[in-house]
Formats: structure tokens, sequence, C-alpha cells
């Protein structure tokens, strides 16, 4: 079985990453954090990065949050990729608004 | 006061992969497979319920909920209710008798939240699962997993709350049985019900609409919860937070998610409410413990993953 190598050039963290293993759960097995960990299905958007080396298989995952757009730039959720080659990856800004703003209503 | 709008029905969730996500609510959560369509959605149901569904699954590009139904005590009231709605100013949609397999005329309506409801007065009785309807056994064997007793409630994420409070209190007949108020008394947390249970819908302040927190369903102890706990491991499904106990409601609890990123909740106890109940209030400045009894404080995911 192959073992890739991902980078994170945001972060500076290097994790390990079997064949047929998410991005997402490589990081999480070796508890770094520097991709954010939400739903893990690629439903939520929380984990989203981009790929900017190396070749990488996608699993399903919502077009809310990876629309064709966003994957020709390589924008994709870490929890539903499956490299093929060792990958390089940078941290993509969160759109989530903070908690303080996330509990306001609105008068 | 009281409208005609029984109990939760059921809620169509959107997932990615229908078989994948089958064998996630059967397999793991033990509900029960009960039919199929032609547009491929999948028809399940927990073992103690009467009617023929309460979870519909549909294979789509993006996870969610589409819309959660409630029944209505009778045709009577559903003609009411409809009258009701209109005259509010929602817009209804007449969703034709059949549509969903086995299920009455339904009437669809959207809140300010971004949120799909529905109502109906007529579903397929086909008496809980697996036991006789005259001197049943305790409960059935052959059931799977957590063996999930019933669809309990939805969390829904979104804004306008106080619009969706007007619309379900004094439209709908709901009963605000919990609540959370930020320092100038602006709601930001709605539980309704229409039954003893403390929620049977709940709404949290968000500023993107028609977001999906949960779906619930009942267990009847708090080692359940924990070999829910136990099987979401020995399956490695991702889980989110618990077992732990709510403060709002008081529930115990776990929070994992289905293969398409939708989050569910199994969760056993909870406090009950009566309609002479004064809500119960939290503070927002307490809101991590109001979330997360124990931990008193709100992990991130909490308040941003949503599907
Ligand atoms: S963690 Fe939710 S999409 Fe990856
Ligand atoms: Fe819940």
């Amino acid at each position: 079985m192959a073992v890739f190598h991902v980078i994170n050039r945001t972060t500076g963290d290097r994790f390990r990453c079997d064949e047929g293993q998410s991005v997402l759960k490589a990081m999480e097995l070796v508890g770094k954090k520097c991709v954010p960990v939400g739903c893990r299905g690629g439903g939520c958007g929380f984990c989203k990065i981009r790929v900017v080396e190396g070749e990488f298989r996608c699993g399903k995952m919502s077009k809310a949050h990876c629309p064709p757009e966003a994957l020709d730039k390589g924008e994709v959720l870490a929890c539903r990729i499956y490299p093929r080659t060792d990958l390089m990856i940078e941290c993509m800004p969160q759109p989530a608004a903070p908690l303080a703003e996330q509990t306001k209503t609105k008068p | 006061m009281k409208k005609g709008v029984m109990r939760p029905g059921h809620v169509q969730i959107r997932v990615l992969d229908i078989e994948e996500a089958v064998k996630h609510y059967t397999d793991l959560m033990g509900l029960i497979e009960t039919d199929r369509d032609e547009q491929g959605r999948v028809y399940l149901k927990a073992w103690t319920e009467v009617d023929k569904f309460s979870v519909v699954l549909v294979e789509a590009d993006e996870p969610g909920c589409d819309f959660m139904g409630f029944k209505v005590v009778d045709e009577a009231a559903l003609v009411q209710l409809e009258k009701d709605l209109v005259a509010y100013g929602l817009d209804v949609e007449q969703i034709p008798e059949g549509e969903l397999k086995d299920c009455g005329r339904r009437v669809r309506f959207t809140v300010p939240s971004g949120h799909a409801f529905e109502l109906y007065a007529d579903k397929l009785y086909t008496g809980k699962w697996g036991v006789t309807e005259v001197n049943p056994e305790a409960w059935p064997r052959g059931l799977s997993g957590m063996k999930a007793v019933r669809f309990d409630h939805c969390l829904f994420y979104g804004p306008e709350l106080a619009a969706v409070y007007d619309i379900f209190v004094n439209v709908l007949g709901f009963h605000l049985a919990e609540q959370v108020l930020d320092p100038e008394g602006t709601r930001i947390a709605q539980f309704l019900t229409v039954s003893m249970k403390e929620h049977d819908i709940a709404f949290i302040h968000h500023e993107e609409k028609g977001k999906f927190h949960h779906a619930s369903f009942y267990l009847e102890t708090w080692e359940d919860v924990l070999r829910a706990a136990d099987l979401i491991s020995m399956t490695d499904t991702s889980i989110d937070i618990g077992p732990t106990r709510h403060g709002l409601t008081h529930g115990k609890t776990i929070y994992f998610f289905d293969p398409s990123g939708n989050r569910n909740e199994v969760f056993c106890g909870g406090d009950y409410t009566y309609p002479d109940h004064k809500p119960v209030t939290w503070q927002a400045e307490q809101l991590g413990k109001a979330i997360f009894y124990h931990d008193r404080q709100l992990n991130e995911r909490f308040l941003t993953v949503l599907t």
C-alpha cells in the first residue's frame, strides 16, 4: 500500500496519508489540527482547502461547497479527497462569521 | 392554544449517496426501510411509529433537509390551518395525495427562516413494527444497531426567529417550552412543542437561511445512548460530541453525522412541559452550558457545521 505525504504550506504541518485515506482523516489520526474538522462527510464545507500540487481522487462532495468552478481551482473538501501522489495544500479563509456574530439576532 | 397540529410526522433528508445513507439509517441507527418510489426516494420508520414512514431519504448534489412535516388531527383541521396560514400571508403549496407514497395531501409553506414545512392529515397506518396490535410484546426482535425508538424532532438554523415564533405559536398552536435570550432580551434560540416533549422543533438564530442542524431520534435510556456511542466507534462513524447532557431540555445525547454530513442525534430523557408552564430560559452568556451541560463550552462545530 502506498503512503503519501501531505504538506500544509499555510501552517507548515506535514503528515502521512495512506492510500485510500482521506486527507482530513489522515490529519486527525496524527493529532494535527491544521484543517478544521466538521462533518467528515463532504456536506458542511468546513474542511475546505486548496490543493496547490499533486494528484488526488475525489469522493462525493456537496455542490454548495464544492461547485465545479471551485474544483477547477483545486478548492476541495479535505474529508473527501484521497491522494494519489504527495500533496501540497493550503488553508482557505473561513467564510463562517465568528461565534459572537453567529448568535446575534438582527433587531 | 392547540390548533390541531398533533406531532412531527416526517422529514425529507438529502444525501449524496442513497445506498450509503440507507445503510447508515438502517444498520447503524436501526430504522426500518418500508418503501422506495420512482424518484428513488427511500422511506424509513422507527419501530414504535404507527404510520408507514417518518424519514425520507433523497439523493441530491447537496445534503440538507428538504422539509419537515407535521401530522394534524384530521382533514377539517388541515383545511382550517391552511386558511390560517394564507390569512397570515404565507404562500401555501398543495402537494397532492400520493406524491409521497401512501401519504395524503400535504400543505407546504416556507417560513422566514428559510425552512419548508408541511401539514398533512393522512398517512397509511401500518402499526408498530414487529409487534402485534393486541397483547404486544415489549419490543420486537430483529432490530439493528441503535434501535431508534422514534423520530423525535429537528433543529434548524436561520434568521427571523421572531417571525417564525409568530407562525408556530399563533398560527400553528405550538407552545414555547425553552428559549435562549441575549442580554437585550432578543430570543436567539426557541424550542417549540405541541406535546409534553420539550421540543418537537427548535430554531437557533443564524444569518444564513434554511440551514439544517440535526434530525433527532429517541432512545429509552442512558445505557442505550452509551451503546449508540459504542456503535459509532465500531462503525468508524463521524462523531460530533457526546455522550453528554444538554442544559436546554436536560436531555442526554450524542451527536454524529450521516455519510453525507447531515447531523443526527440520538437522545434519552429530558424535561416535560404543559401549556401552563412558563418557558425555561437560558441566558446567551451561558450558551455553552445550555448546549453542552458538562463541557460548559460550545465546540465551534455546533454553531457552524450545518447542511
Ligand atoms: S468536514 Fe464537512 S465537508 Fe469536510
Ligand atoms: Fe436535538
